[in-house]
């Protein structure tokens, strides 16, 4: 099951030049780019972990596009996304978040149903791949 | 009418063209320009705007051969600037960063000015993630490392510089197309940093020499500079100044453009000082901007060469 999470994430996946043109557009505005990855699909899974630190003060896309590459290398099996944080007065939070790798089989999630007090139902969604230690969920 | 002939010769890029007319991509880019205001602002340097003009050209074919889908590979652009201090080798790198933009040969245009501490780290493992975040800084435009040799240093050999340099070597040619690396520095001790490096002596491949300028650039210069802050010379002051340049050339510390422009500084400092000495006077716009043979000889350098001229 493809994941959707973040901006673009019903558009085929982004080539690299597309993801590039987009880390342009963000650093156009001023905004810091950030390179996060996972092995933790759950989309409530707000806090992934940061490769490096956030980039401010960029002029040009193609020191992140060398920093994803990096994180490719290492943790290609994994989610990786690219978020632009505005720190603009008024805004101070991520503008902009979208995948730009995605492991290759994605095993989806699992639906469970907990028959509670009465007749309430409790559904909760466990993904497959997060029953295996974390490091060891893909590939 | 120019944004359309440009998008036209940008959709024109993937395809390959048999015939360019010459002039139109000349007066598209606009390096004339450029080059003209690298004329007109920068006096002397003849040499250097010699080489830059050759640069200029062999950028713009090139460009017209990546059109034709001739070129093969991204041209080598990394350049080092040898000369003594103050003749203009920071200068002419942010000039340069102009020029390879209009060309296209770097995205941005932009200028990182570092010299060594910004590179090299205190501890282990500090230089690397501090060279890579200023690399990352500079990419699309273009690297100015001033006093390159500082990075290397031969007498401690767990120096972090080497470090330093192996990331830049890298950098340099694996993301050719990405930054354009200018080291800068002083003739003699540049050439031992080649020596000691032939890295980098292989991946430079501009080395561009700034003469010392002469008496009369030295005061064309002085005059541009006054020029631009709105003052200038009275005819005796002038002449003064003249006598202050030689005067100043034989005593030890000399830095070219550098020199010349601390001394107007303090010219101005003690015409400033002569204006506000007498109150009891209604002052025009001329006396402010004039500066007369008096805050010109005022200066110690004369005592000191007439000190020179007795002693010996």
């Amino acid at each position: 099951m493809r994941i959707t999470q973040g901006c673009f994430s019903f558009l085929p996946d982004l080539t690299d030049e597309q993801i590039s043109a987009q880390v342009q557009y963000c650093l156009e505005k001023g905004w810091a780019v950030n390179i996060e990855f996972t092995d933790d699909p759950h989309p409530r899974n707000t806090y992934w972990e940061m490769w490096g630190l956030p980039m401010f003060d960029l002029r040009d896309a193609a020191g992140i596009m060398k920093e994803l590459a990096d994180c490719r290398r290492v943790y290609g099996d994994r989610y990786i996304r690219l978020s632009g944080f505005d720190s603009s007065h008024g805004w101070e939070s991520v503008r902009i978040s979208f995948i730009v790798n995605r492991p290759k089989e994605e095993p989806g999630f699992r639906l469970d149903r907990q028959e509670a007090a009465g007749r309430n139902v409790r559904y909760s969604t466990h993904a497959h791949a997060a029953t295996r230690p974390e490091g060891e969920r893909y590939g | 009418m120019m944004t359309g002939q440009a998008a036209k010769a940008e959709n024109g890029h993937a395809v390959a063209v048999d015939s360019i007319d010459l002039r139109r991509e000349f007066e598209s880019v606009d390096i004339a320009s450029v080059l003209d205001q690298l004329d007109k602002e920068l006096i002397g340097l003849a040499p250097v705007k010699t080489r830059i003009r050759e640069i200029a050209s062999l950028l713009l074919v090139e460009r017209i051969r990546q059109k034709m889908a001739l070129a093969t590979a991204f041209p080598t652009l990394h350049m080092s600037f040898t000369g003594n201090p103050g003749t203009g080798k920071t200068t002419v790198a942010l000039k340069m960063a102009g020029i390879l933009h209009r060309l296209g040969f770097v995205r941005r245009g932009h200028v990182i000015s570092v010299t060594r501490d910004d590179l090299v780290g205190q501890y282990i493992g500090h230089t690397a993630p501090k060279t890579k975040e200023i690399l990352k800084k500079a990419m699309g435009g273009v690297l100015f490392i001033d006093e390159a040799y500082y990075l290397y240093r031969p007498e401690n050999e767990r120096d972090y510089g080497q470090e330093a340099i192996e990331i830049l070597l890298q950098v340099m040619e694996s993301q050719r197309e990405d930054l354009v690396v200018i080291l800068a520095g002083y003739a003699d001790r540049m050439e031992k940093f080649f020596q000691s490096n032939p890295g980098f002596r292989s991946r430079v491949a501009h080395h561009i020499d700034f003469p010392d300028y002469s008496n009369d650039e030295l005061l064309a210069i002085a005059e541009l500079m006054l020029q631009a802050q709105n003052y200038h010379f009275a005819a005796k002051a002038r002449d003064a100044f003249i006598r202050y340049i030689a005067a100043r050339k034989t005593q030890p510390l000399f830095s070219n453009a550098r020199s010349i422009r601390n001394a107007l500084d303090r010219i101005r400092l003690r015409q400033a000082n002569r204006i506000v000495s007498d109150l009891d006077r209604t002052l025009t716009s001329e006396n402010v901007m004039s500066i007369e043979a008096e805050d010109v000889l005022a200066s110690r350098v004369f005592a000191a060469a007439g000190a020179t001229e007795i002693g010996a």
